[in-house]
């Protein structure tokens, strides 16, 4: 891959991601935002699939498969079963109003822009000067975990975090070992998966998603 | 070239493109009213509709309320006026338009802005409720579309160190790896919501309703009839040309005349017809399969639009 499409590509994959993160705050229908997370892991894997074509590096193009498939079909398609299966699947009253939120996206943008100029300034590579979006990624995912009252909203929230950190290691250190992306992606999964769990339960004792309910414990 | 043929020159030009926007822009009505028809299973007017109903409009009497000021009179007068100058010293059929130094992207937004503002002036001068309600509504958000069309403007400046639209589209031409930066993808999607909330198009605006209470654009144009109707219709239907024209030449910037000539002229005339047609029919198809927003859920759509400009403003400063 030559030069100036390598670095086009790069911005606009990263810009992707963080476009998606974006769009969570922003669409009240959980199956958009859904939606929105699998473009995202679909944008991640692009990512790594990009750092290893320009790197001649297999293993990194293995791991853009596996980020690829994971991020992108089986994590949205166990999170889409989840939503189907609440008719109620809208996050109606988020704690800060979708407006604010979007504000406070922009904010923590800012934020994350400047937070990262250090680490930046120590790699002077095009992948180096896009840290900032996984950062951003990372506070967006923060801030829904926060302020979203859905467990369907708060998984996400909690994949965006996942997200953020993965584009962050793919762009500041070239790819980590295999051993640790496939580990890291296992553990997501499986805290998809158990959360998935714990939301079926949740429908199915209570009949709402809601964790603003869940204040008291009951026998 | 002398001089009094390069003026000659430039005058040419601004009439072509100033011709092509108002006929053009009403047939892009037509053209947007067909598709929709044919996407609802109804045959529609035909496509130069738009062009007999001003014409009509043009030969009828001119009527003003009694309470009416001269406020009234002049809003669709420049409404349209400002639409000209747009449409004169804006890069759409060339990229070395007459007054191009002059066209800065912030000025050309803000002389379109000023057309609205005085039909909502115009509007608010009867003193009647509905004309109230429409201006307040859009004025609201026109305001709030504002910081978001700003910023937007600024993300796309500052690859290109200038807000001058015709470099802009120059930049484009020659380098055509910068319209894919992501910065100028993020600000032109965050453009494109603004034109819809600027020309009152779905899911903002309704622009084909008969409910009074939830117009925003039409409740502004009930008490305007006859003449000052068609000049609104025309001042409408180019400030729809003229910003769908600034956008697909951003986006899409092949064809446009990038050397004086009248061949390539004609070609960047026809180029612009044939992209902001299908930016219309776009929007025609999107809006088939959209319903109108609620008012107070407008400010979360244009939030939105705000932070996809934020958004693109600090990727262009840190991708620099």
């Amino acid at each position: 891959m030559n030069g100036p499409a390598y670095a086009s590509t790069l911005e606009l994959m990263s810009g992707v991601i963080l476009v998606c993160a974006v769009v969570t705050l922003w669409r009240r229908s959980l199956s958009a935002v859904v939606k929105a997370l699998a473009i995202q892991g679909f944008a991640l894997g692009a990512v790594a699939l990009i750092l290893g074509i320009r790197q001649h590096d297999a293993v990194l193009i293995v791991v853009a498969c596996l980020v690829m498939a994971s991020k992108g079909v089986v994590i949205p398609t166990l999170l889409g079963r989840v939503v189907a299966s609440d008719p109620s699947s809208r996050e109606a009253t988020p704690i800060v109003n979708v407006p604010a939120s979007l504000v406070g996206a922009a904010a923590l943008t800012f934020l994350a822009y400047g937070a990262t100029q250090p680490v930046v300034a120590l790699i002077p590579t095009t992948a180096g000067r896009l840290v900032p979006l996984g950062f951003a990624t990372l506070l967006i995912g923060f801030f829904s975990m926060v302020v979203r009252r859905k467990a369907i909203s708060q998984i996400v929230g909690l994949l965006l975090v996942d997200n953020g950190i993965a584009l962050v290691a793919f762009l500041a250190t070239a790819g980590v070992p295999l051993l640790v992306e496939l580990g890291a992606s296992l553990d997501v999964l499986l805290a998809v998966v158990v959360l998935r769990v714990l939301a079926a339960q949740m429908w199915s004792k209570f009949g709402v998603l809601d964790l603003d309910q869940l204040r008291e414990l009951r026998d | 070239m002398t001089g009094f043929q390069n003026v000659v020159a430039a005058g040419l030009v601004a009439g072509a493109q100033i011709v092509t926007v108002s006929v053009g822009g009403l047939l892009l009505v037509g053209v947007m009213r067909k598709v929709r028809s044919h996407l609802e299973g109804r045959v529609g007017p035909p496509i130069h509709q738009p062009l007999l109903d001003v014409r009509k409009l043009f030969t009828k009497q001119r009527m003003h309320p009694e309470q009416a000021s001269w406020v009234f009179g002049a809003g669709p007068v420049v409404l349209v006026a400002t639409a000209v100058v747009v449409a004169a010293i804006s890069p759409l059929a060339t990229t070395r338009p007459p007054l191009g130094r002059s066209a800065d992207f912030f000025a050309i937004v803000f002389v379109l802005l000023l057309g609205s503002v005085s039909l909502a002036l115009g509007a608010l001068d009867t003193g009647t409720p509905f004309g109230g309600m429409g201006s307040s509504r859009a004025m609201t958000i026109g305001a709030l579309a504002e910081p978001a069309l700003l910023v937007a403007i600024l993300a796309m400046s500052i690859p290109a160190h200038t807000s001058n639209l015709p470099v802009l589209v120059r930049m484009g031409l020659a380098h055509p790896e910068m319209i894919a930066s992501p910065a100028r993808i993020l600000a032109l999607g965050s453009f494109v919501v603004i034109i819809l909330a600027e020309s009152g198009r779905l899911p903002i605006d309704n622009p084909s309703t008969h409910l009074e209470l939830t117009m925003i654009h039409e409740a502004m144009l009930l008490e305007y009839a006859g003449p000052d109707l068609g000049l609104v219709t025309l001042g409408e239907s180019m400030r729809l040309t003229l910003l769908l024209g600034l956008l697909v030449n951003l986006l899409v910037p092949w064809g446009v005349a990038d050397r004086p000539g009248a061949v390539s002229i004609v070609i960047g005339l026809g180029a612009l017809a044939g992209k902001v047609a299908l930016a219309g029919i776009a929007i025609a198809t999107f809006e088939v399969f959209t319903a109108k927003l609620r008012l107070f859920r407008v400010p979360e759509l244009l939030a939105g639009g705000f932070v996809l400009a934020v958004l693109g403003a600090v990727t262009a400063l840190v991708v620099r």
